[in-house]
């Protein structure tokens, strides 16, 4: 397990500095720099753009900017944005939990809704419902999520007028921030209807972030539980005379679950790249937001060290994955 | 799959829905995140309209209007010799306060000076705090302008100014202006966090800052102790969304009461909604085509002439502005005092326009390029479909028009330095003072998109910023409209109407001609 765990972590380090570099150097390939971003048509003096760019070094070499982000990342100091002067890392915390929060609620919905569809499809191989639901499910799976998300907000939000457009409470409540969760947060409001207000928001990002994973995870319980179904042990328990339900649920899903839950580890890292999307369209304030905010805005302390603080999650999540299976599935182990 | 989750939504969409709100909440749906809570370090009209509940300046703009009146400042006096202004200040003038700062006395002639010595002096221990740019402070010359700012008591400050200035007192209306606590700066200055004074605002205007969330949400509430007529709502919260349709959606959904500017091709629609009203005003703008004067052939004033008498204006009015612009032949729009009425409007004379190629040696026309900016501007919605449209009409001459467009930055950076042919650009006024037109716009000291330097142009508006009668400057800025149109540095497009369409119980919004949005007076029936 040990070795297992170094040989692991020993990929980290290179990880770290490729995506270092990447985020370093795309954002730089994009034309304009922070400074001049920033520039109305009042226009700026020559001195001013120098002092500015000297500030925050954009006035040396590229390789040497490089470097010193370096030192600086591995001092612990993630920078500070140039457009708001506050430090990269307290935006990132104060943002975070919105991102999480989305993540969470619809990975939820997906595994809710994912797995009993995948599972029932399986029983009834065959059937119309597991056509209809094979087809969804490829629809599902290759859902663009701009087009999903705004196509829901028309449906539920402009024309049934049901669900709020965007945001992540109405702007009528005020929440204080204590653990950064809306849906937890709320309870400690003093105004009445918080809470459904928070509930109400989540809707509809939560099923345009979890339609994704949704369809992935109904197809992959599908095809993991026609495996075992065939399997002896089932078909074993099915002779001992045990009921169809208590079959498939206990013996049968139980063990299709080990590859869905690789599924459901992997879909996280796209969930991070959907909540981008999500968080766009739907206002949603969490960290996905902020980076495509930070893109207009050339920020590049804010992408730079925002980037690499979500792979870094990437990297953890995917560990943690990889930590998992080895633990339900032995075999992986050697 | 689809079909449960929808129903799914249904469900619990149905039962969550949102109750009824308590406190009386006026919510804006604003176009972008301020950069922060400071206006005398920032350019943007969006940070502007994110300070503007909090903070206040000696003077301000009566709302709705371009006039002055007293703010801070109770009433000023003016020497005979246009130098010295002395400001009587306005007593029990309440600071707000916060979880960190709690004011211990009320606004004085301290305050006054701190702000301007933080923006003027290097001395200041705030001049370098947050970066240390103050760009409209640079923009309006101050420094150049100020000899001296003295306390003469508690509740009188005095300005000196190095040279008569007729726009100086609409100067100090501006956001960059802005008062802050000297209390608070110097406390926080002693726990050595000098620059949350920019991003905790302390002000003693109508509302007092509570929460920012990055790109989501600016919250305030009503400031109890403030000294002029109290806001109308309890609560303004400013609900960022950059995309104008999600705008568009929450309004429609009253998820806000007033929204930013839409898009032209929104209007019908929104014209069309019986829960909405949408306001115009003729903005304080102009858009432009800037004709190199320093570089062949547009050095030559017949090849100019020629083009303003090509581009067809009331095709782009009609097909880019879609009826949010009206034609301009002037610089400063026309509800700007001392605009020119008499100078002719455009008109289209294809056979003219040859012959005056051909005087200038132009027989066959000649090629140029085109700048088309990337950003849209509400004096520019379209500065691409602007550029097509005016390439098909230069083209009818045989000049043949070749569009170019950089990054914003980068396009402006290369426009000032002269590097195009032919460019789109254009301007939004600041404080309604045709000096912040013409100077900014077409003198020699501008880097203007003309490139144009002009002597007796120049003369004229300088004599005018000396001049404090205003009939008298009204004559020598309509002079120097008159050395424009005859010079045809630029081909004008137009000025952009303005909307602001809010729903229809919003009572006592005016709009303001610097396009500045201001809530205090701001109602719900």
């Amino acid at each position: 397990m040990l070795r297992f765990l170094l040989s692991r972590v020993s990929l980290i380090l290179p990880t770290f500095i490729g995506v270092t570099f990447l985020a370093f150097i795309l954002i730089r390939l994009v034309p304009g720099d922070p400074i001049e971003a920033r520039v109305g048509e009042h226009g700026i003096s020559d001195e001013r753009l120098a002092e500015l760019r000297h500030e925050f070094g954009y006035d040396q070499p590229l390789w040497k900017q490089f470097l010193d982000y370096e030192v600086q990342v591995v001092k612990g100091d993630l920078g500070v944005s140039v457009v708001t002067r506050e430090s990269v890392w307290k935006e990132f915390v104060t943002l975070f939990p919105a991102t999480v929060e989305l993540s969470v609620a619809a990975i939820l919905f997906a595994m809710l809704i994912g797995l009993p569809l995948g599972v029932v499809a399986a029983v009834r191989r065959g059937s119309a419902f597991d056509y209809g639901l094979m087809g969804m499910s490829v629809t599902g799976a290759s859902m663009p999520i701009f087009w999903w998300g705004l196509m829901m907000i028309l449906i539920f939000s402009v024309t049934l007028d049901i669900t709020p457009v965007s945001g992540r409470i109405s702007d009528a409540f005020f929440v204080e921030p204590w653990s950064g969760f809306m849906l937890i947060d709320c309870y400690w409001s003093d105004d009445e209807g918080a809470c459904r207000s928070a509930w109400s928001h989540i809707v509809l990002p939560m099923i345009v972030l979890g339609t994704i994973p949704l369809a992935i995870i109904a197809r992959m319980t599908r095809s993991s539980m026609l495996e075992v179904l065939n399997e002896d042990y089932v078909r074993t328990a099915r002779a001992k005379g045990l009921g169809g339900v208590r079959v498939v649920i206990v013996h049968a899903l139980r063990n299709a679950l080990i590859p869905v839950v690789t599924v459901i580890g992997l879909s996280v890292s796209g969930l991070l790249g959907g909540a981008i999307l999500t968080e766009t369209i739907f206002s949603w304030p969490g960290v996905g937001h902020w980076l495509v905010e930070s893109i207009a805005r050339r920020d590049y302390p804010v992408l730079q060290s925002g980037t690499l603080l979500i792979a870094v999650l990437v990297i953890l999540v995917n560990l943690g994955v990889d930590l998992l299976y080895g633990f339900l599935n032995p075999r992986i182990r050697r | 799959m689809k079909n449960t989750a929808i129903a799914t939504v249904c469900a619990v969409a149905l039962t969550a829905f949102l109750g009824s709100a308590q406190a009386k909440t006026l919510v804006y749906c604003s176009e972008g995140s301020p950069e922060n809570f400071n206006p005398m370090i920032n350019t943007t009209g969006t940070t502007f309209d994110a300070n503007r509940p909090i903070y206040e300046q000696l003077v301000g703009f009566r709302y709705g209007s371009t006039e002055v009146v007293p703010s801070l400042a109770e009433k000023w006096t003016v020497s005979p010799d246009g130098l010295t202004f002395t400001f009587n200040l306005r007593k029990n003038v309440k600071w707000h306060s916060s979880k960190t700062f709690k004011p211990t006395r009320n606004f004085n002639a301290d305050d006054v000076i701190f702000s301007f010595e933080r923006q003027w002096k290097d001395a200041s221990p705030y001049h370098k705090v947050s970066g240390g740019g103050y760009d409209y402070w640079s923009d309006m010359d101050m420094t150049k302008l100020l000899k001296a700012i003295e306390k003469v008591d508690d509740y009188t400050v005095r300005f000196v100014l190095n040279e008569p200035n007729a726009p100086f007192l609409s100067n100090l209306a501006m956001d960059f202006a802005t008062i802050q606590s000297k209390e608070y700066a110097d406390a926080l200055m002693k726990a050595g966090k000098p620059e949350l004074i920019d991003q905790e605002p302390i002000g003693t205007g109508p509302f007092e800052f509570v929460q920012y969330v990055k790109d989501a949400t600016i919250r305030f509430k009503a400031f109890a102790g403030y000294w002029g007529t109290k806001p109308k709502v309890d609560t303004l919260v400013y609900s960022i969304n950059k995309d104008p349709a999600v705008r568009i959606a929450k309004l429609q959904a009253n998820e806000c009461q007033i929204s930013f500017g839409p898009r032209p091709a929104d209007l019908p629609a929104l014209n069309a909604d019986k829960n909405l009203t949408v306001m115009a005003q003729p903005g304080l703008n102009i858009g432009y085509i800037g004709m190199n004067t320093k570089k062949k052939p547009f050095d030559d004033v017949r090849v100019r002439k020629a083009v303003t008498m090509v581009i067809d204006q009331q095709a782009i009015l009609k097909a880019v502005y879609q009826g949010s612009g009206q034609p301009a032949k002037n610089l400063i729009p026309p509800t700007m005092w001392s605009y020119n009425d008499k100078t002719p409007a455009y008109k289209l004379d294809i056979e003219g326009a040859k012959k005056l190629l051909a005087e200038a040696g132009y027989p066959d026309g000649f090629e140029t390029d085109l700048w088309a900016m990337p950003v849209q501007r509400p004096y520019n919605p379209d500065a691409r479909r602007i550029g097509e449209l005016a390439q098909a009409d230069l083209a009818k001459v045989g000049i043949k028009a070749k569009i170019v467009s950089y990054e914003w930055g980068e396009y402006r950076k290369r426009a000032q330095a002269g590097e195009h042919q032919m460019v789109q650009l254009g301007w939004t006024g600041d404080n309604g003072d045709p000096d912040n037109f013409f100077v900014p716009l077409a003198a020699c000291s501008a880097h203007n998109a003309a490139q144009w330097c002009n002597k007796e142009f120049d003369d004229l508006v300088t004599k005018a910023a000396k001049t404090s009668n205003q009939a008298e400057r009204t004559k020598l800025y309509m002079a120097a409209q008159d050395v424009m149109t005859k010079e045809s540095p630029y081909f004008f497009i137009a000025h952009s109407v303005v909307y602001l369409p809010m729903r229809a119980n919003v009572t006592g919004y005016k709009m303001s001609p610097f396009g500045a949005h201001r809530f205090d007076l701001v109602d719900l029936k």
